[in-house]
C-alpha cells in the first residue's frame, strides 16, 4: 500500500520535497506551537511563565499515566498488529478494582502513613495482577479464535469487548462519576520551584511510572521471554519454527500490557480521586494517540508520546476548556495519522519493516 | 449461457418473497391505530435500516471499517435543525426564508425548507463531509482507518455538543446540549403537512419509501462497475489497483455514498424525533449501527436489513419490555442481581459483536463471497475454499 507513494523515483519533484519537509517537521512544529502560543500570550499579558510551567508539570504527571496505558497498546500492536480497543477499559477496571480494595484494606483518610504505604503497595500489586489476567482472558476469548481471519475481525471484537467492560463498570459503580477518598491528599504541595507547585500526585505518578518502564524494558531486552517476544514481533512464523510458543508469548504480551494498565488505574484513582466507567474510553484513545505519536510498536516512543499528549491535554483543559479536550486530542490524532503515521521516533512493526 | 439464465431466474425467485414481505409491511399500518407505540418503534427501525445500509457500503462493500458513522447522522440531523426550525432566526429578514412549507411553518422565523429539499441538502452536506473525512484515510492501512474515522466522529460529536460556543457570523453551530427544537413536520407536495401528533402512519410510509429508494440504489450500486470495484478493493487492494481500479476515487465514493445514506436517515430521524439533540451523537451510536451490519452479515443487503430491524427492536422492545420486564427481573432478583438491562444496552450490543465475530463472522444472512473470505484462512481449512469454488 505505502510502497506506491514511498519511492518517487531518482529525482523527486519539487512538490515531493515540500511534502517531505512537512511530514518530517510539521508535527514537531505543531506540537511545539501549542504550548508556545500560550507561553507567549502569557508573557505578553505580563503574567510570566508560571502558569504554563504548571500546565506542563501536570501534563508530565498525567502523561506518565497515559504512557503506562500507551505501552499496552504498543506492545500488543507490535506483536499481533491489533489495536486492542478494550485496553483503555482494562485500565478503567484497574481503577475500579483499586477503589474496591480501598474498602477491603480498610484504607481511609485516617490511616497512618505506614499503613497507607503498605496498603497501597498491596493494592498496586493486586490491581496489576487482576488487570493482567483480565487482559489475557480477553485475548483468549475475543482475539485468539480470530487469528488468521481478516484484520478487521479482531478489531470489531475488540470494540465489542470494550463495550462489555464499560457496562461491567456501569453495573459495578454506576453510570455517573464517583468521587473516591483522596487517600494521599493528592493536591498537597510537595515542592515549590520558582512559584511552580509540584503536588504529591505529580510525584507519585512519575515515581511509579519510571521504575515500571525500566523494569519492562529490562525484561524485554534482557530475559529469554523478552527475546521470544521480540522474535514473535518480527516474524511469528519463523519464531514458531525456532521453537517459540507463539500463543504463550502473545498471552505474555497481553499480561504485561494489563499489568501496566492496572498500575495506571490505581495512580489515576489516587490522582484524580474520581472514577467513571467512561474514563477508559477517553484514556484509551488518548493513550492510543500517544502510542501512534511515538511510533507504534516502540516502547520509548509510547512513553514520549504519553508525556506529550499529557501536556497537550493539560494545556487544553486549562486554556480552552475541558469539554473541548477530546476534540483537541483527536485532532492531533488525525494530524499525526495523516502526516506522520510512523510517529516521532519511528514504528517497529512488521508492516513498517 | 444456460447457467447465466439459471442465475437470473434464481435472482427473481429470490426477489419474490421480498416483494411479498414488502407489500405486507406497506399494508400493515392500515390495521393499526393511528397513534401506536409499536408504530413508533417500527418507524425507528426503518430509519435504522437506511442508516445501516449506508454503513454497509463503507464497511461491507468497500471493507473500510468506519467507526465514526455517527458523524453523518449528526450532519443529517443538523441539516434539519438548520433548515427546518427557527435556529437561524433573523436570517432572510423579519419573515425568514420559506420554500415549499405549510402555512403554519411559513409564519415562523428562521429558515424553513420543504422536507424533500432538506433530504437533498442533507445528502450534499454528508457526501461532502464523507469525502473530507475519507481523504486523510486514503494512505492509511485498515485499522488506522478505523481510528481516524472514530476520531472524526468524536470531533464532530464534540463540536455539535459544544456547538453553542461555535459561532459563525453570530449564528451558533448547534444548540449545544440543548436540542434544536421544535423542528417542522414533513410537508409533502400536493398532499399537505403530516402531523405526527394525530397520525403516525404517514411517517411510516415516508420512512418505508426512503428504505425502498435506498434499497434499490444499494442493489444497483452493488452490481454496478463501482460496486464491483468496491468489492475488489475489499478483497485485495493491491490486486484491485493493478487491475486498474482507481483507488482514490473508489474509496472516496464509498465514503460519500455511505455518508449520504446516513445523512438521509439522520434528516428523517431529526424530523421524526422533532428535535436535534447533540447528546445522541456518541460513539455508542456508531457501534449500534455497526452491530446491525455485523449481525446481518457484512456486505449482504438483506442481511443488513434484518440486522437493523432486529437490533432496533432489541433496543426498543426486547430490552425495556422483556429483559427488564417482571419475569426476567424477578429471576435476576432471586439471583441477587439488581440491575436494569436498559443501563447496559450497549454492553448487549458489544456482546453481540463479539459473539457474532467469533461464532459466525459472516452474519445471520451471509453474502456468499464474504463468507468465503472470512473462512478461508481460519484454521487453514482448505476444504471450505474448494467447496466454495465448486
Amino acid at each position: 500500500m505505502e510502497s506506491a507513494t514511498a519511492s518517487a523515483g531518482p529525482a523527486p519533484r519539487k512538490g515531493f520535497l515540500t511534502w517531505d519537509f512537512i511530514s518530517k517537521y510539521g508535527l514537531i512544529a505543531l506540537l511545539v506551537a501549542f504550548p508556545a502560543y500560550y507561553a507567549i500570550t502569557d508573557l505578553l499579558a505580563g503574567d510570566g511563565l508560571t502558569r504554563i510551567a504548571e500546565n506542563l508539570v501536570a501534563g508530565v504527571s498525567n502523561g506518565s499515566i497515559w504512557a503506562l496505558v500507551a505501552i499496552g497498546y504498543t506492545l500488543v500492536y507490535g506483536i499481533i498488529e491489533l489495536i486492542n480497543f478494550a485496553h483503555g477499559d482494562v485500565f478503567m477496571i484497574g481503577s475500579f478494582v483499586a477503589f474496591g480494595l480501598y474498602g477491603t484494606f480498610g484504607l481511609t483518610l485516617a490511616t497512618g502513613t505506614l499503613g497507607l504505604a503498605v496498603g497501597l503497595l498491596a493494592i498496586l500489586l493486586i490491581c496489576m495482577l487482576t488487570t493482567g489476567v483480565l487482559n489475557v482472558m480477553i485475548e483468549r476469548v475475543a482475539y485468539r479464535p480470530l487469528r488468521g481471519a481478516p484484520k478487521l475481525a479482531p478489531l470489531i471484537t475488540a470494540v465489542g469487548m470494550s463495550f462489555i467492560l464499560q457496562n461491567v463498570g456501569i453495573l459495578w459503580v454506576g453510570g455517573s462519576q464517583k468521587g473516591i477518598p483522596d487517600l494521599i491528599d493528592a493536591q498537597k504541595q510537595l515542592i515549590d520551584i520558582a512559584g511552580v507547585t509540584i503536588s504529591r500526585a505529580d510525584v507519585l505518578a512519575v515515581a511509579v511510572t519510571i521504575p515500571l518502564v525500566f523494569l519492562l524494558t529490562a525484561f524485554i531486552n534482557g530475559s529469554r521471554l523478552g527475546k521470544a517476544m521480540r522474535a514473535t514481533a518480527q516474524d511469528p512464523e519463523a519464531a514458531r519454527l525456532m521453537g517459540i510458543n507463539v500463543d504463550t508469548t502473545i498471552s505474555l504480551t497481553f499480561l504485561l500490557g494489563g499489568l501496566l494498565a492496572g498500575a495506571a488505574g490505581l495512580i489515576y484513582a489516587l490522582y484524580q480521586t474520581q472514577i467513571w466507567f467512561f474514563q477508559g474510553f477517553t484514556a484509551g484513545l488518548i493513550a492510543f494517540t500517544a502510542a501512534v505519536m511515538g511510533g507504534i510498536g516502540n516502547l520509548r516512543g509510547a512513553v514520549l508520546g504519553g508525556i506529550i499528549i499529557g501536556c497537550i491535554q493539560q494545556i487544553s483543559d486549562n486554556r480552552i476548556g475541558n469539554e473541548w479536550t477530546p476534540a483537541v486530542v483527536f485532532s492531533y490524532l488525525v494530524l499525526i495519522m495523516v502526516f506522520r503515521p510512523g510517529g516521532l521516533i519511528g514504528e517497529e512493526t512488521r508492516e513498517a519493516g | 449461457m444456460s447457467k447465466l439464465r439459471e442465475l437470473r431466474r434464481q435472482k427473481w425467485a429470490n426477489l419474490l418473497p421480498a416483494i411479498v414481505v414488502l407489500v405486507a409491511v406497506a399494508l400493515f399500518p392500515i390495521f393499526r391505530p393511528p397513534l401506536d407505540s409499536f408504530m413508533d418503534d417500527t418507524i425507528l427501525a426503518l430509519a435504522y435500516i437506511v442508516m445501516a445500509l449506508g454503513l454497509n457500503i463503507v464497511v461491507g462493500f468497500a471493507g473500510l471499517l468506519d467507526l465514526g458513522y455517527v458523524a453523518f447522522y449528526a450532519f443529517g440531523a443538523l441539516t434539519v435543525g438548520w433548515l427546518a426550525s427557527d435556529h437561524f432566526t433573523g436570517l432572510g429578514g423579519e419573515g425568514g426564508i420559506h420554500i415549499g412549507v405549510s402555512e403554519f411553518a411559513s409564519e415562523l422565523p428562521g429558515v424553513h425548507l420543504n422536507f424533500l429539499l432538506i433530504i437533498i441538502a442533507a445528502i450534499i452536506v454528508t457526501a461532502i463531509a464523507g469525502a473530507i473525512i475519507g481523504l486523510p484515510t486514503l494512505r492509511l492501512r485498515g485499522d488506522y482507518i478505523a481510528i481516524v474515522t472514530l476520531a472524526f466522529g468524536e470531533i464532530i460529536g464534540r463540536v455539535a455538543q459544544n456547538g453553542d460556543e461555535v459561532k459563525i457570523s453570530g449564528y451558533a453551530f448547534s444548540n449545544g446540549r440543548e436540542s434544536i427544537a421544535p423542528v417542522d413536520q414533513i410537508n409533502i407536495p400536493f398532499y399537505g403537512e403530516l402531523d405526527q401528533a394525530t397520525d403516525l402512519r404517514p411517517y411510516f410510509w415516508v420512512a418505508l419509501a426512503l428504505v425502498l429508494v435506498v434499497l434499490f440504489v444499494n442493489f444497483r450500486l452493488r452490481d454496478s462497475r463501482l460496486g464491483r470495484a468496491w468489492i475488489a478493493l475489499r478483497e485485495d487492494e493491491v490486486a484491485a489497483a493493478s487491475m486498474g481500479v482507481p483507488l482514490v476515487k473508489t474509496k472516496l465514493m464509498a465514503y460519500s455514498v455511505g455518508a449520504a445514506f446516513g445523512g438521509i436517515s439522520g434528516a428523517f430521524l431529526g424530523t421524526f424525533l422533532q428535535s436535534v439533540n447533540a447528546n445522541q451523537f456518541q460513539f455508542g451510536f456508531s457501534i449500534f449501527i455497526l452491530a446491525m451490519v455485523i449481525l446481518g452479515g457484512l456486505g449482504s443487503i438483506w442481511g443488513v436489513v434484518i440486522g437493523a430491524v432486529a437490533l432496533s427492536f432489541v433496543n426498543t422492545r426486547l430490552i425495556p419490555d422483556v429483559l427488564d420486564g417482571e419475569g426476567v427481573r424477578n429471576v435476576l432478583l432471586d439471583l441477587g442481581l439488581d440491575f436494569s438491562f436498559q443501563q447496559v444496552s450497549f454492553g448487549v450490543f458489544g456482546f453481540i459483536l463479539v459473539l457474532m465475530m467469533v461464532l459466525r463472522p459472516e452474519g445471520l444472512l451471509p453474502e456468499r463471497r464474504r463468507k468465503l473470505e472470512l473462512t478461508e484462512n481460519v484454521g487453514g481449512e482448505e476444504t471450505l475454499l474448494t467447496e466454495g469454488r465448486g
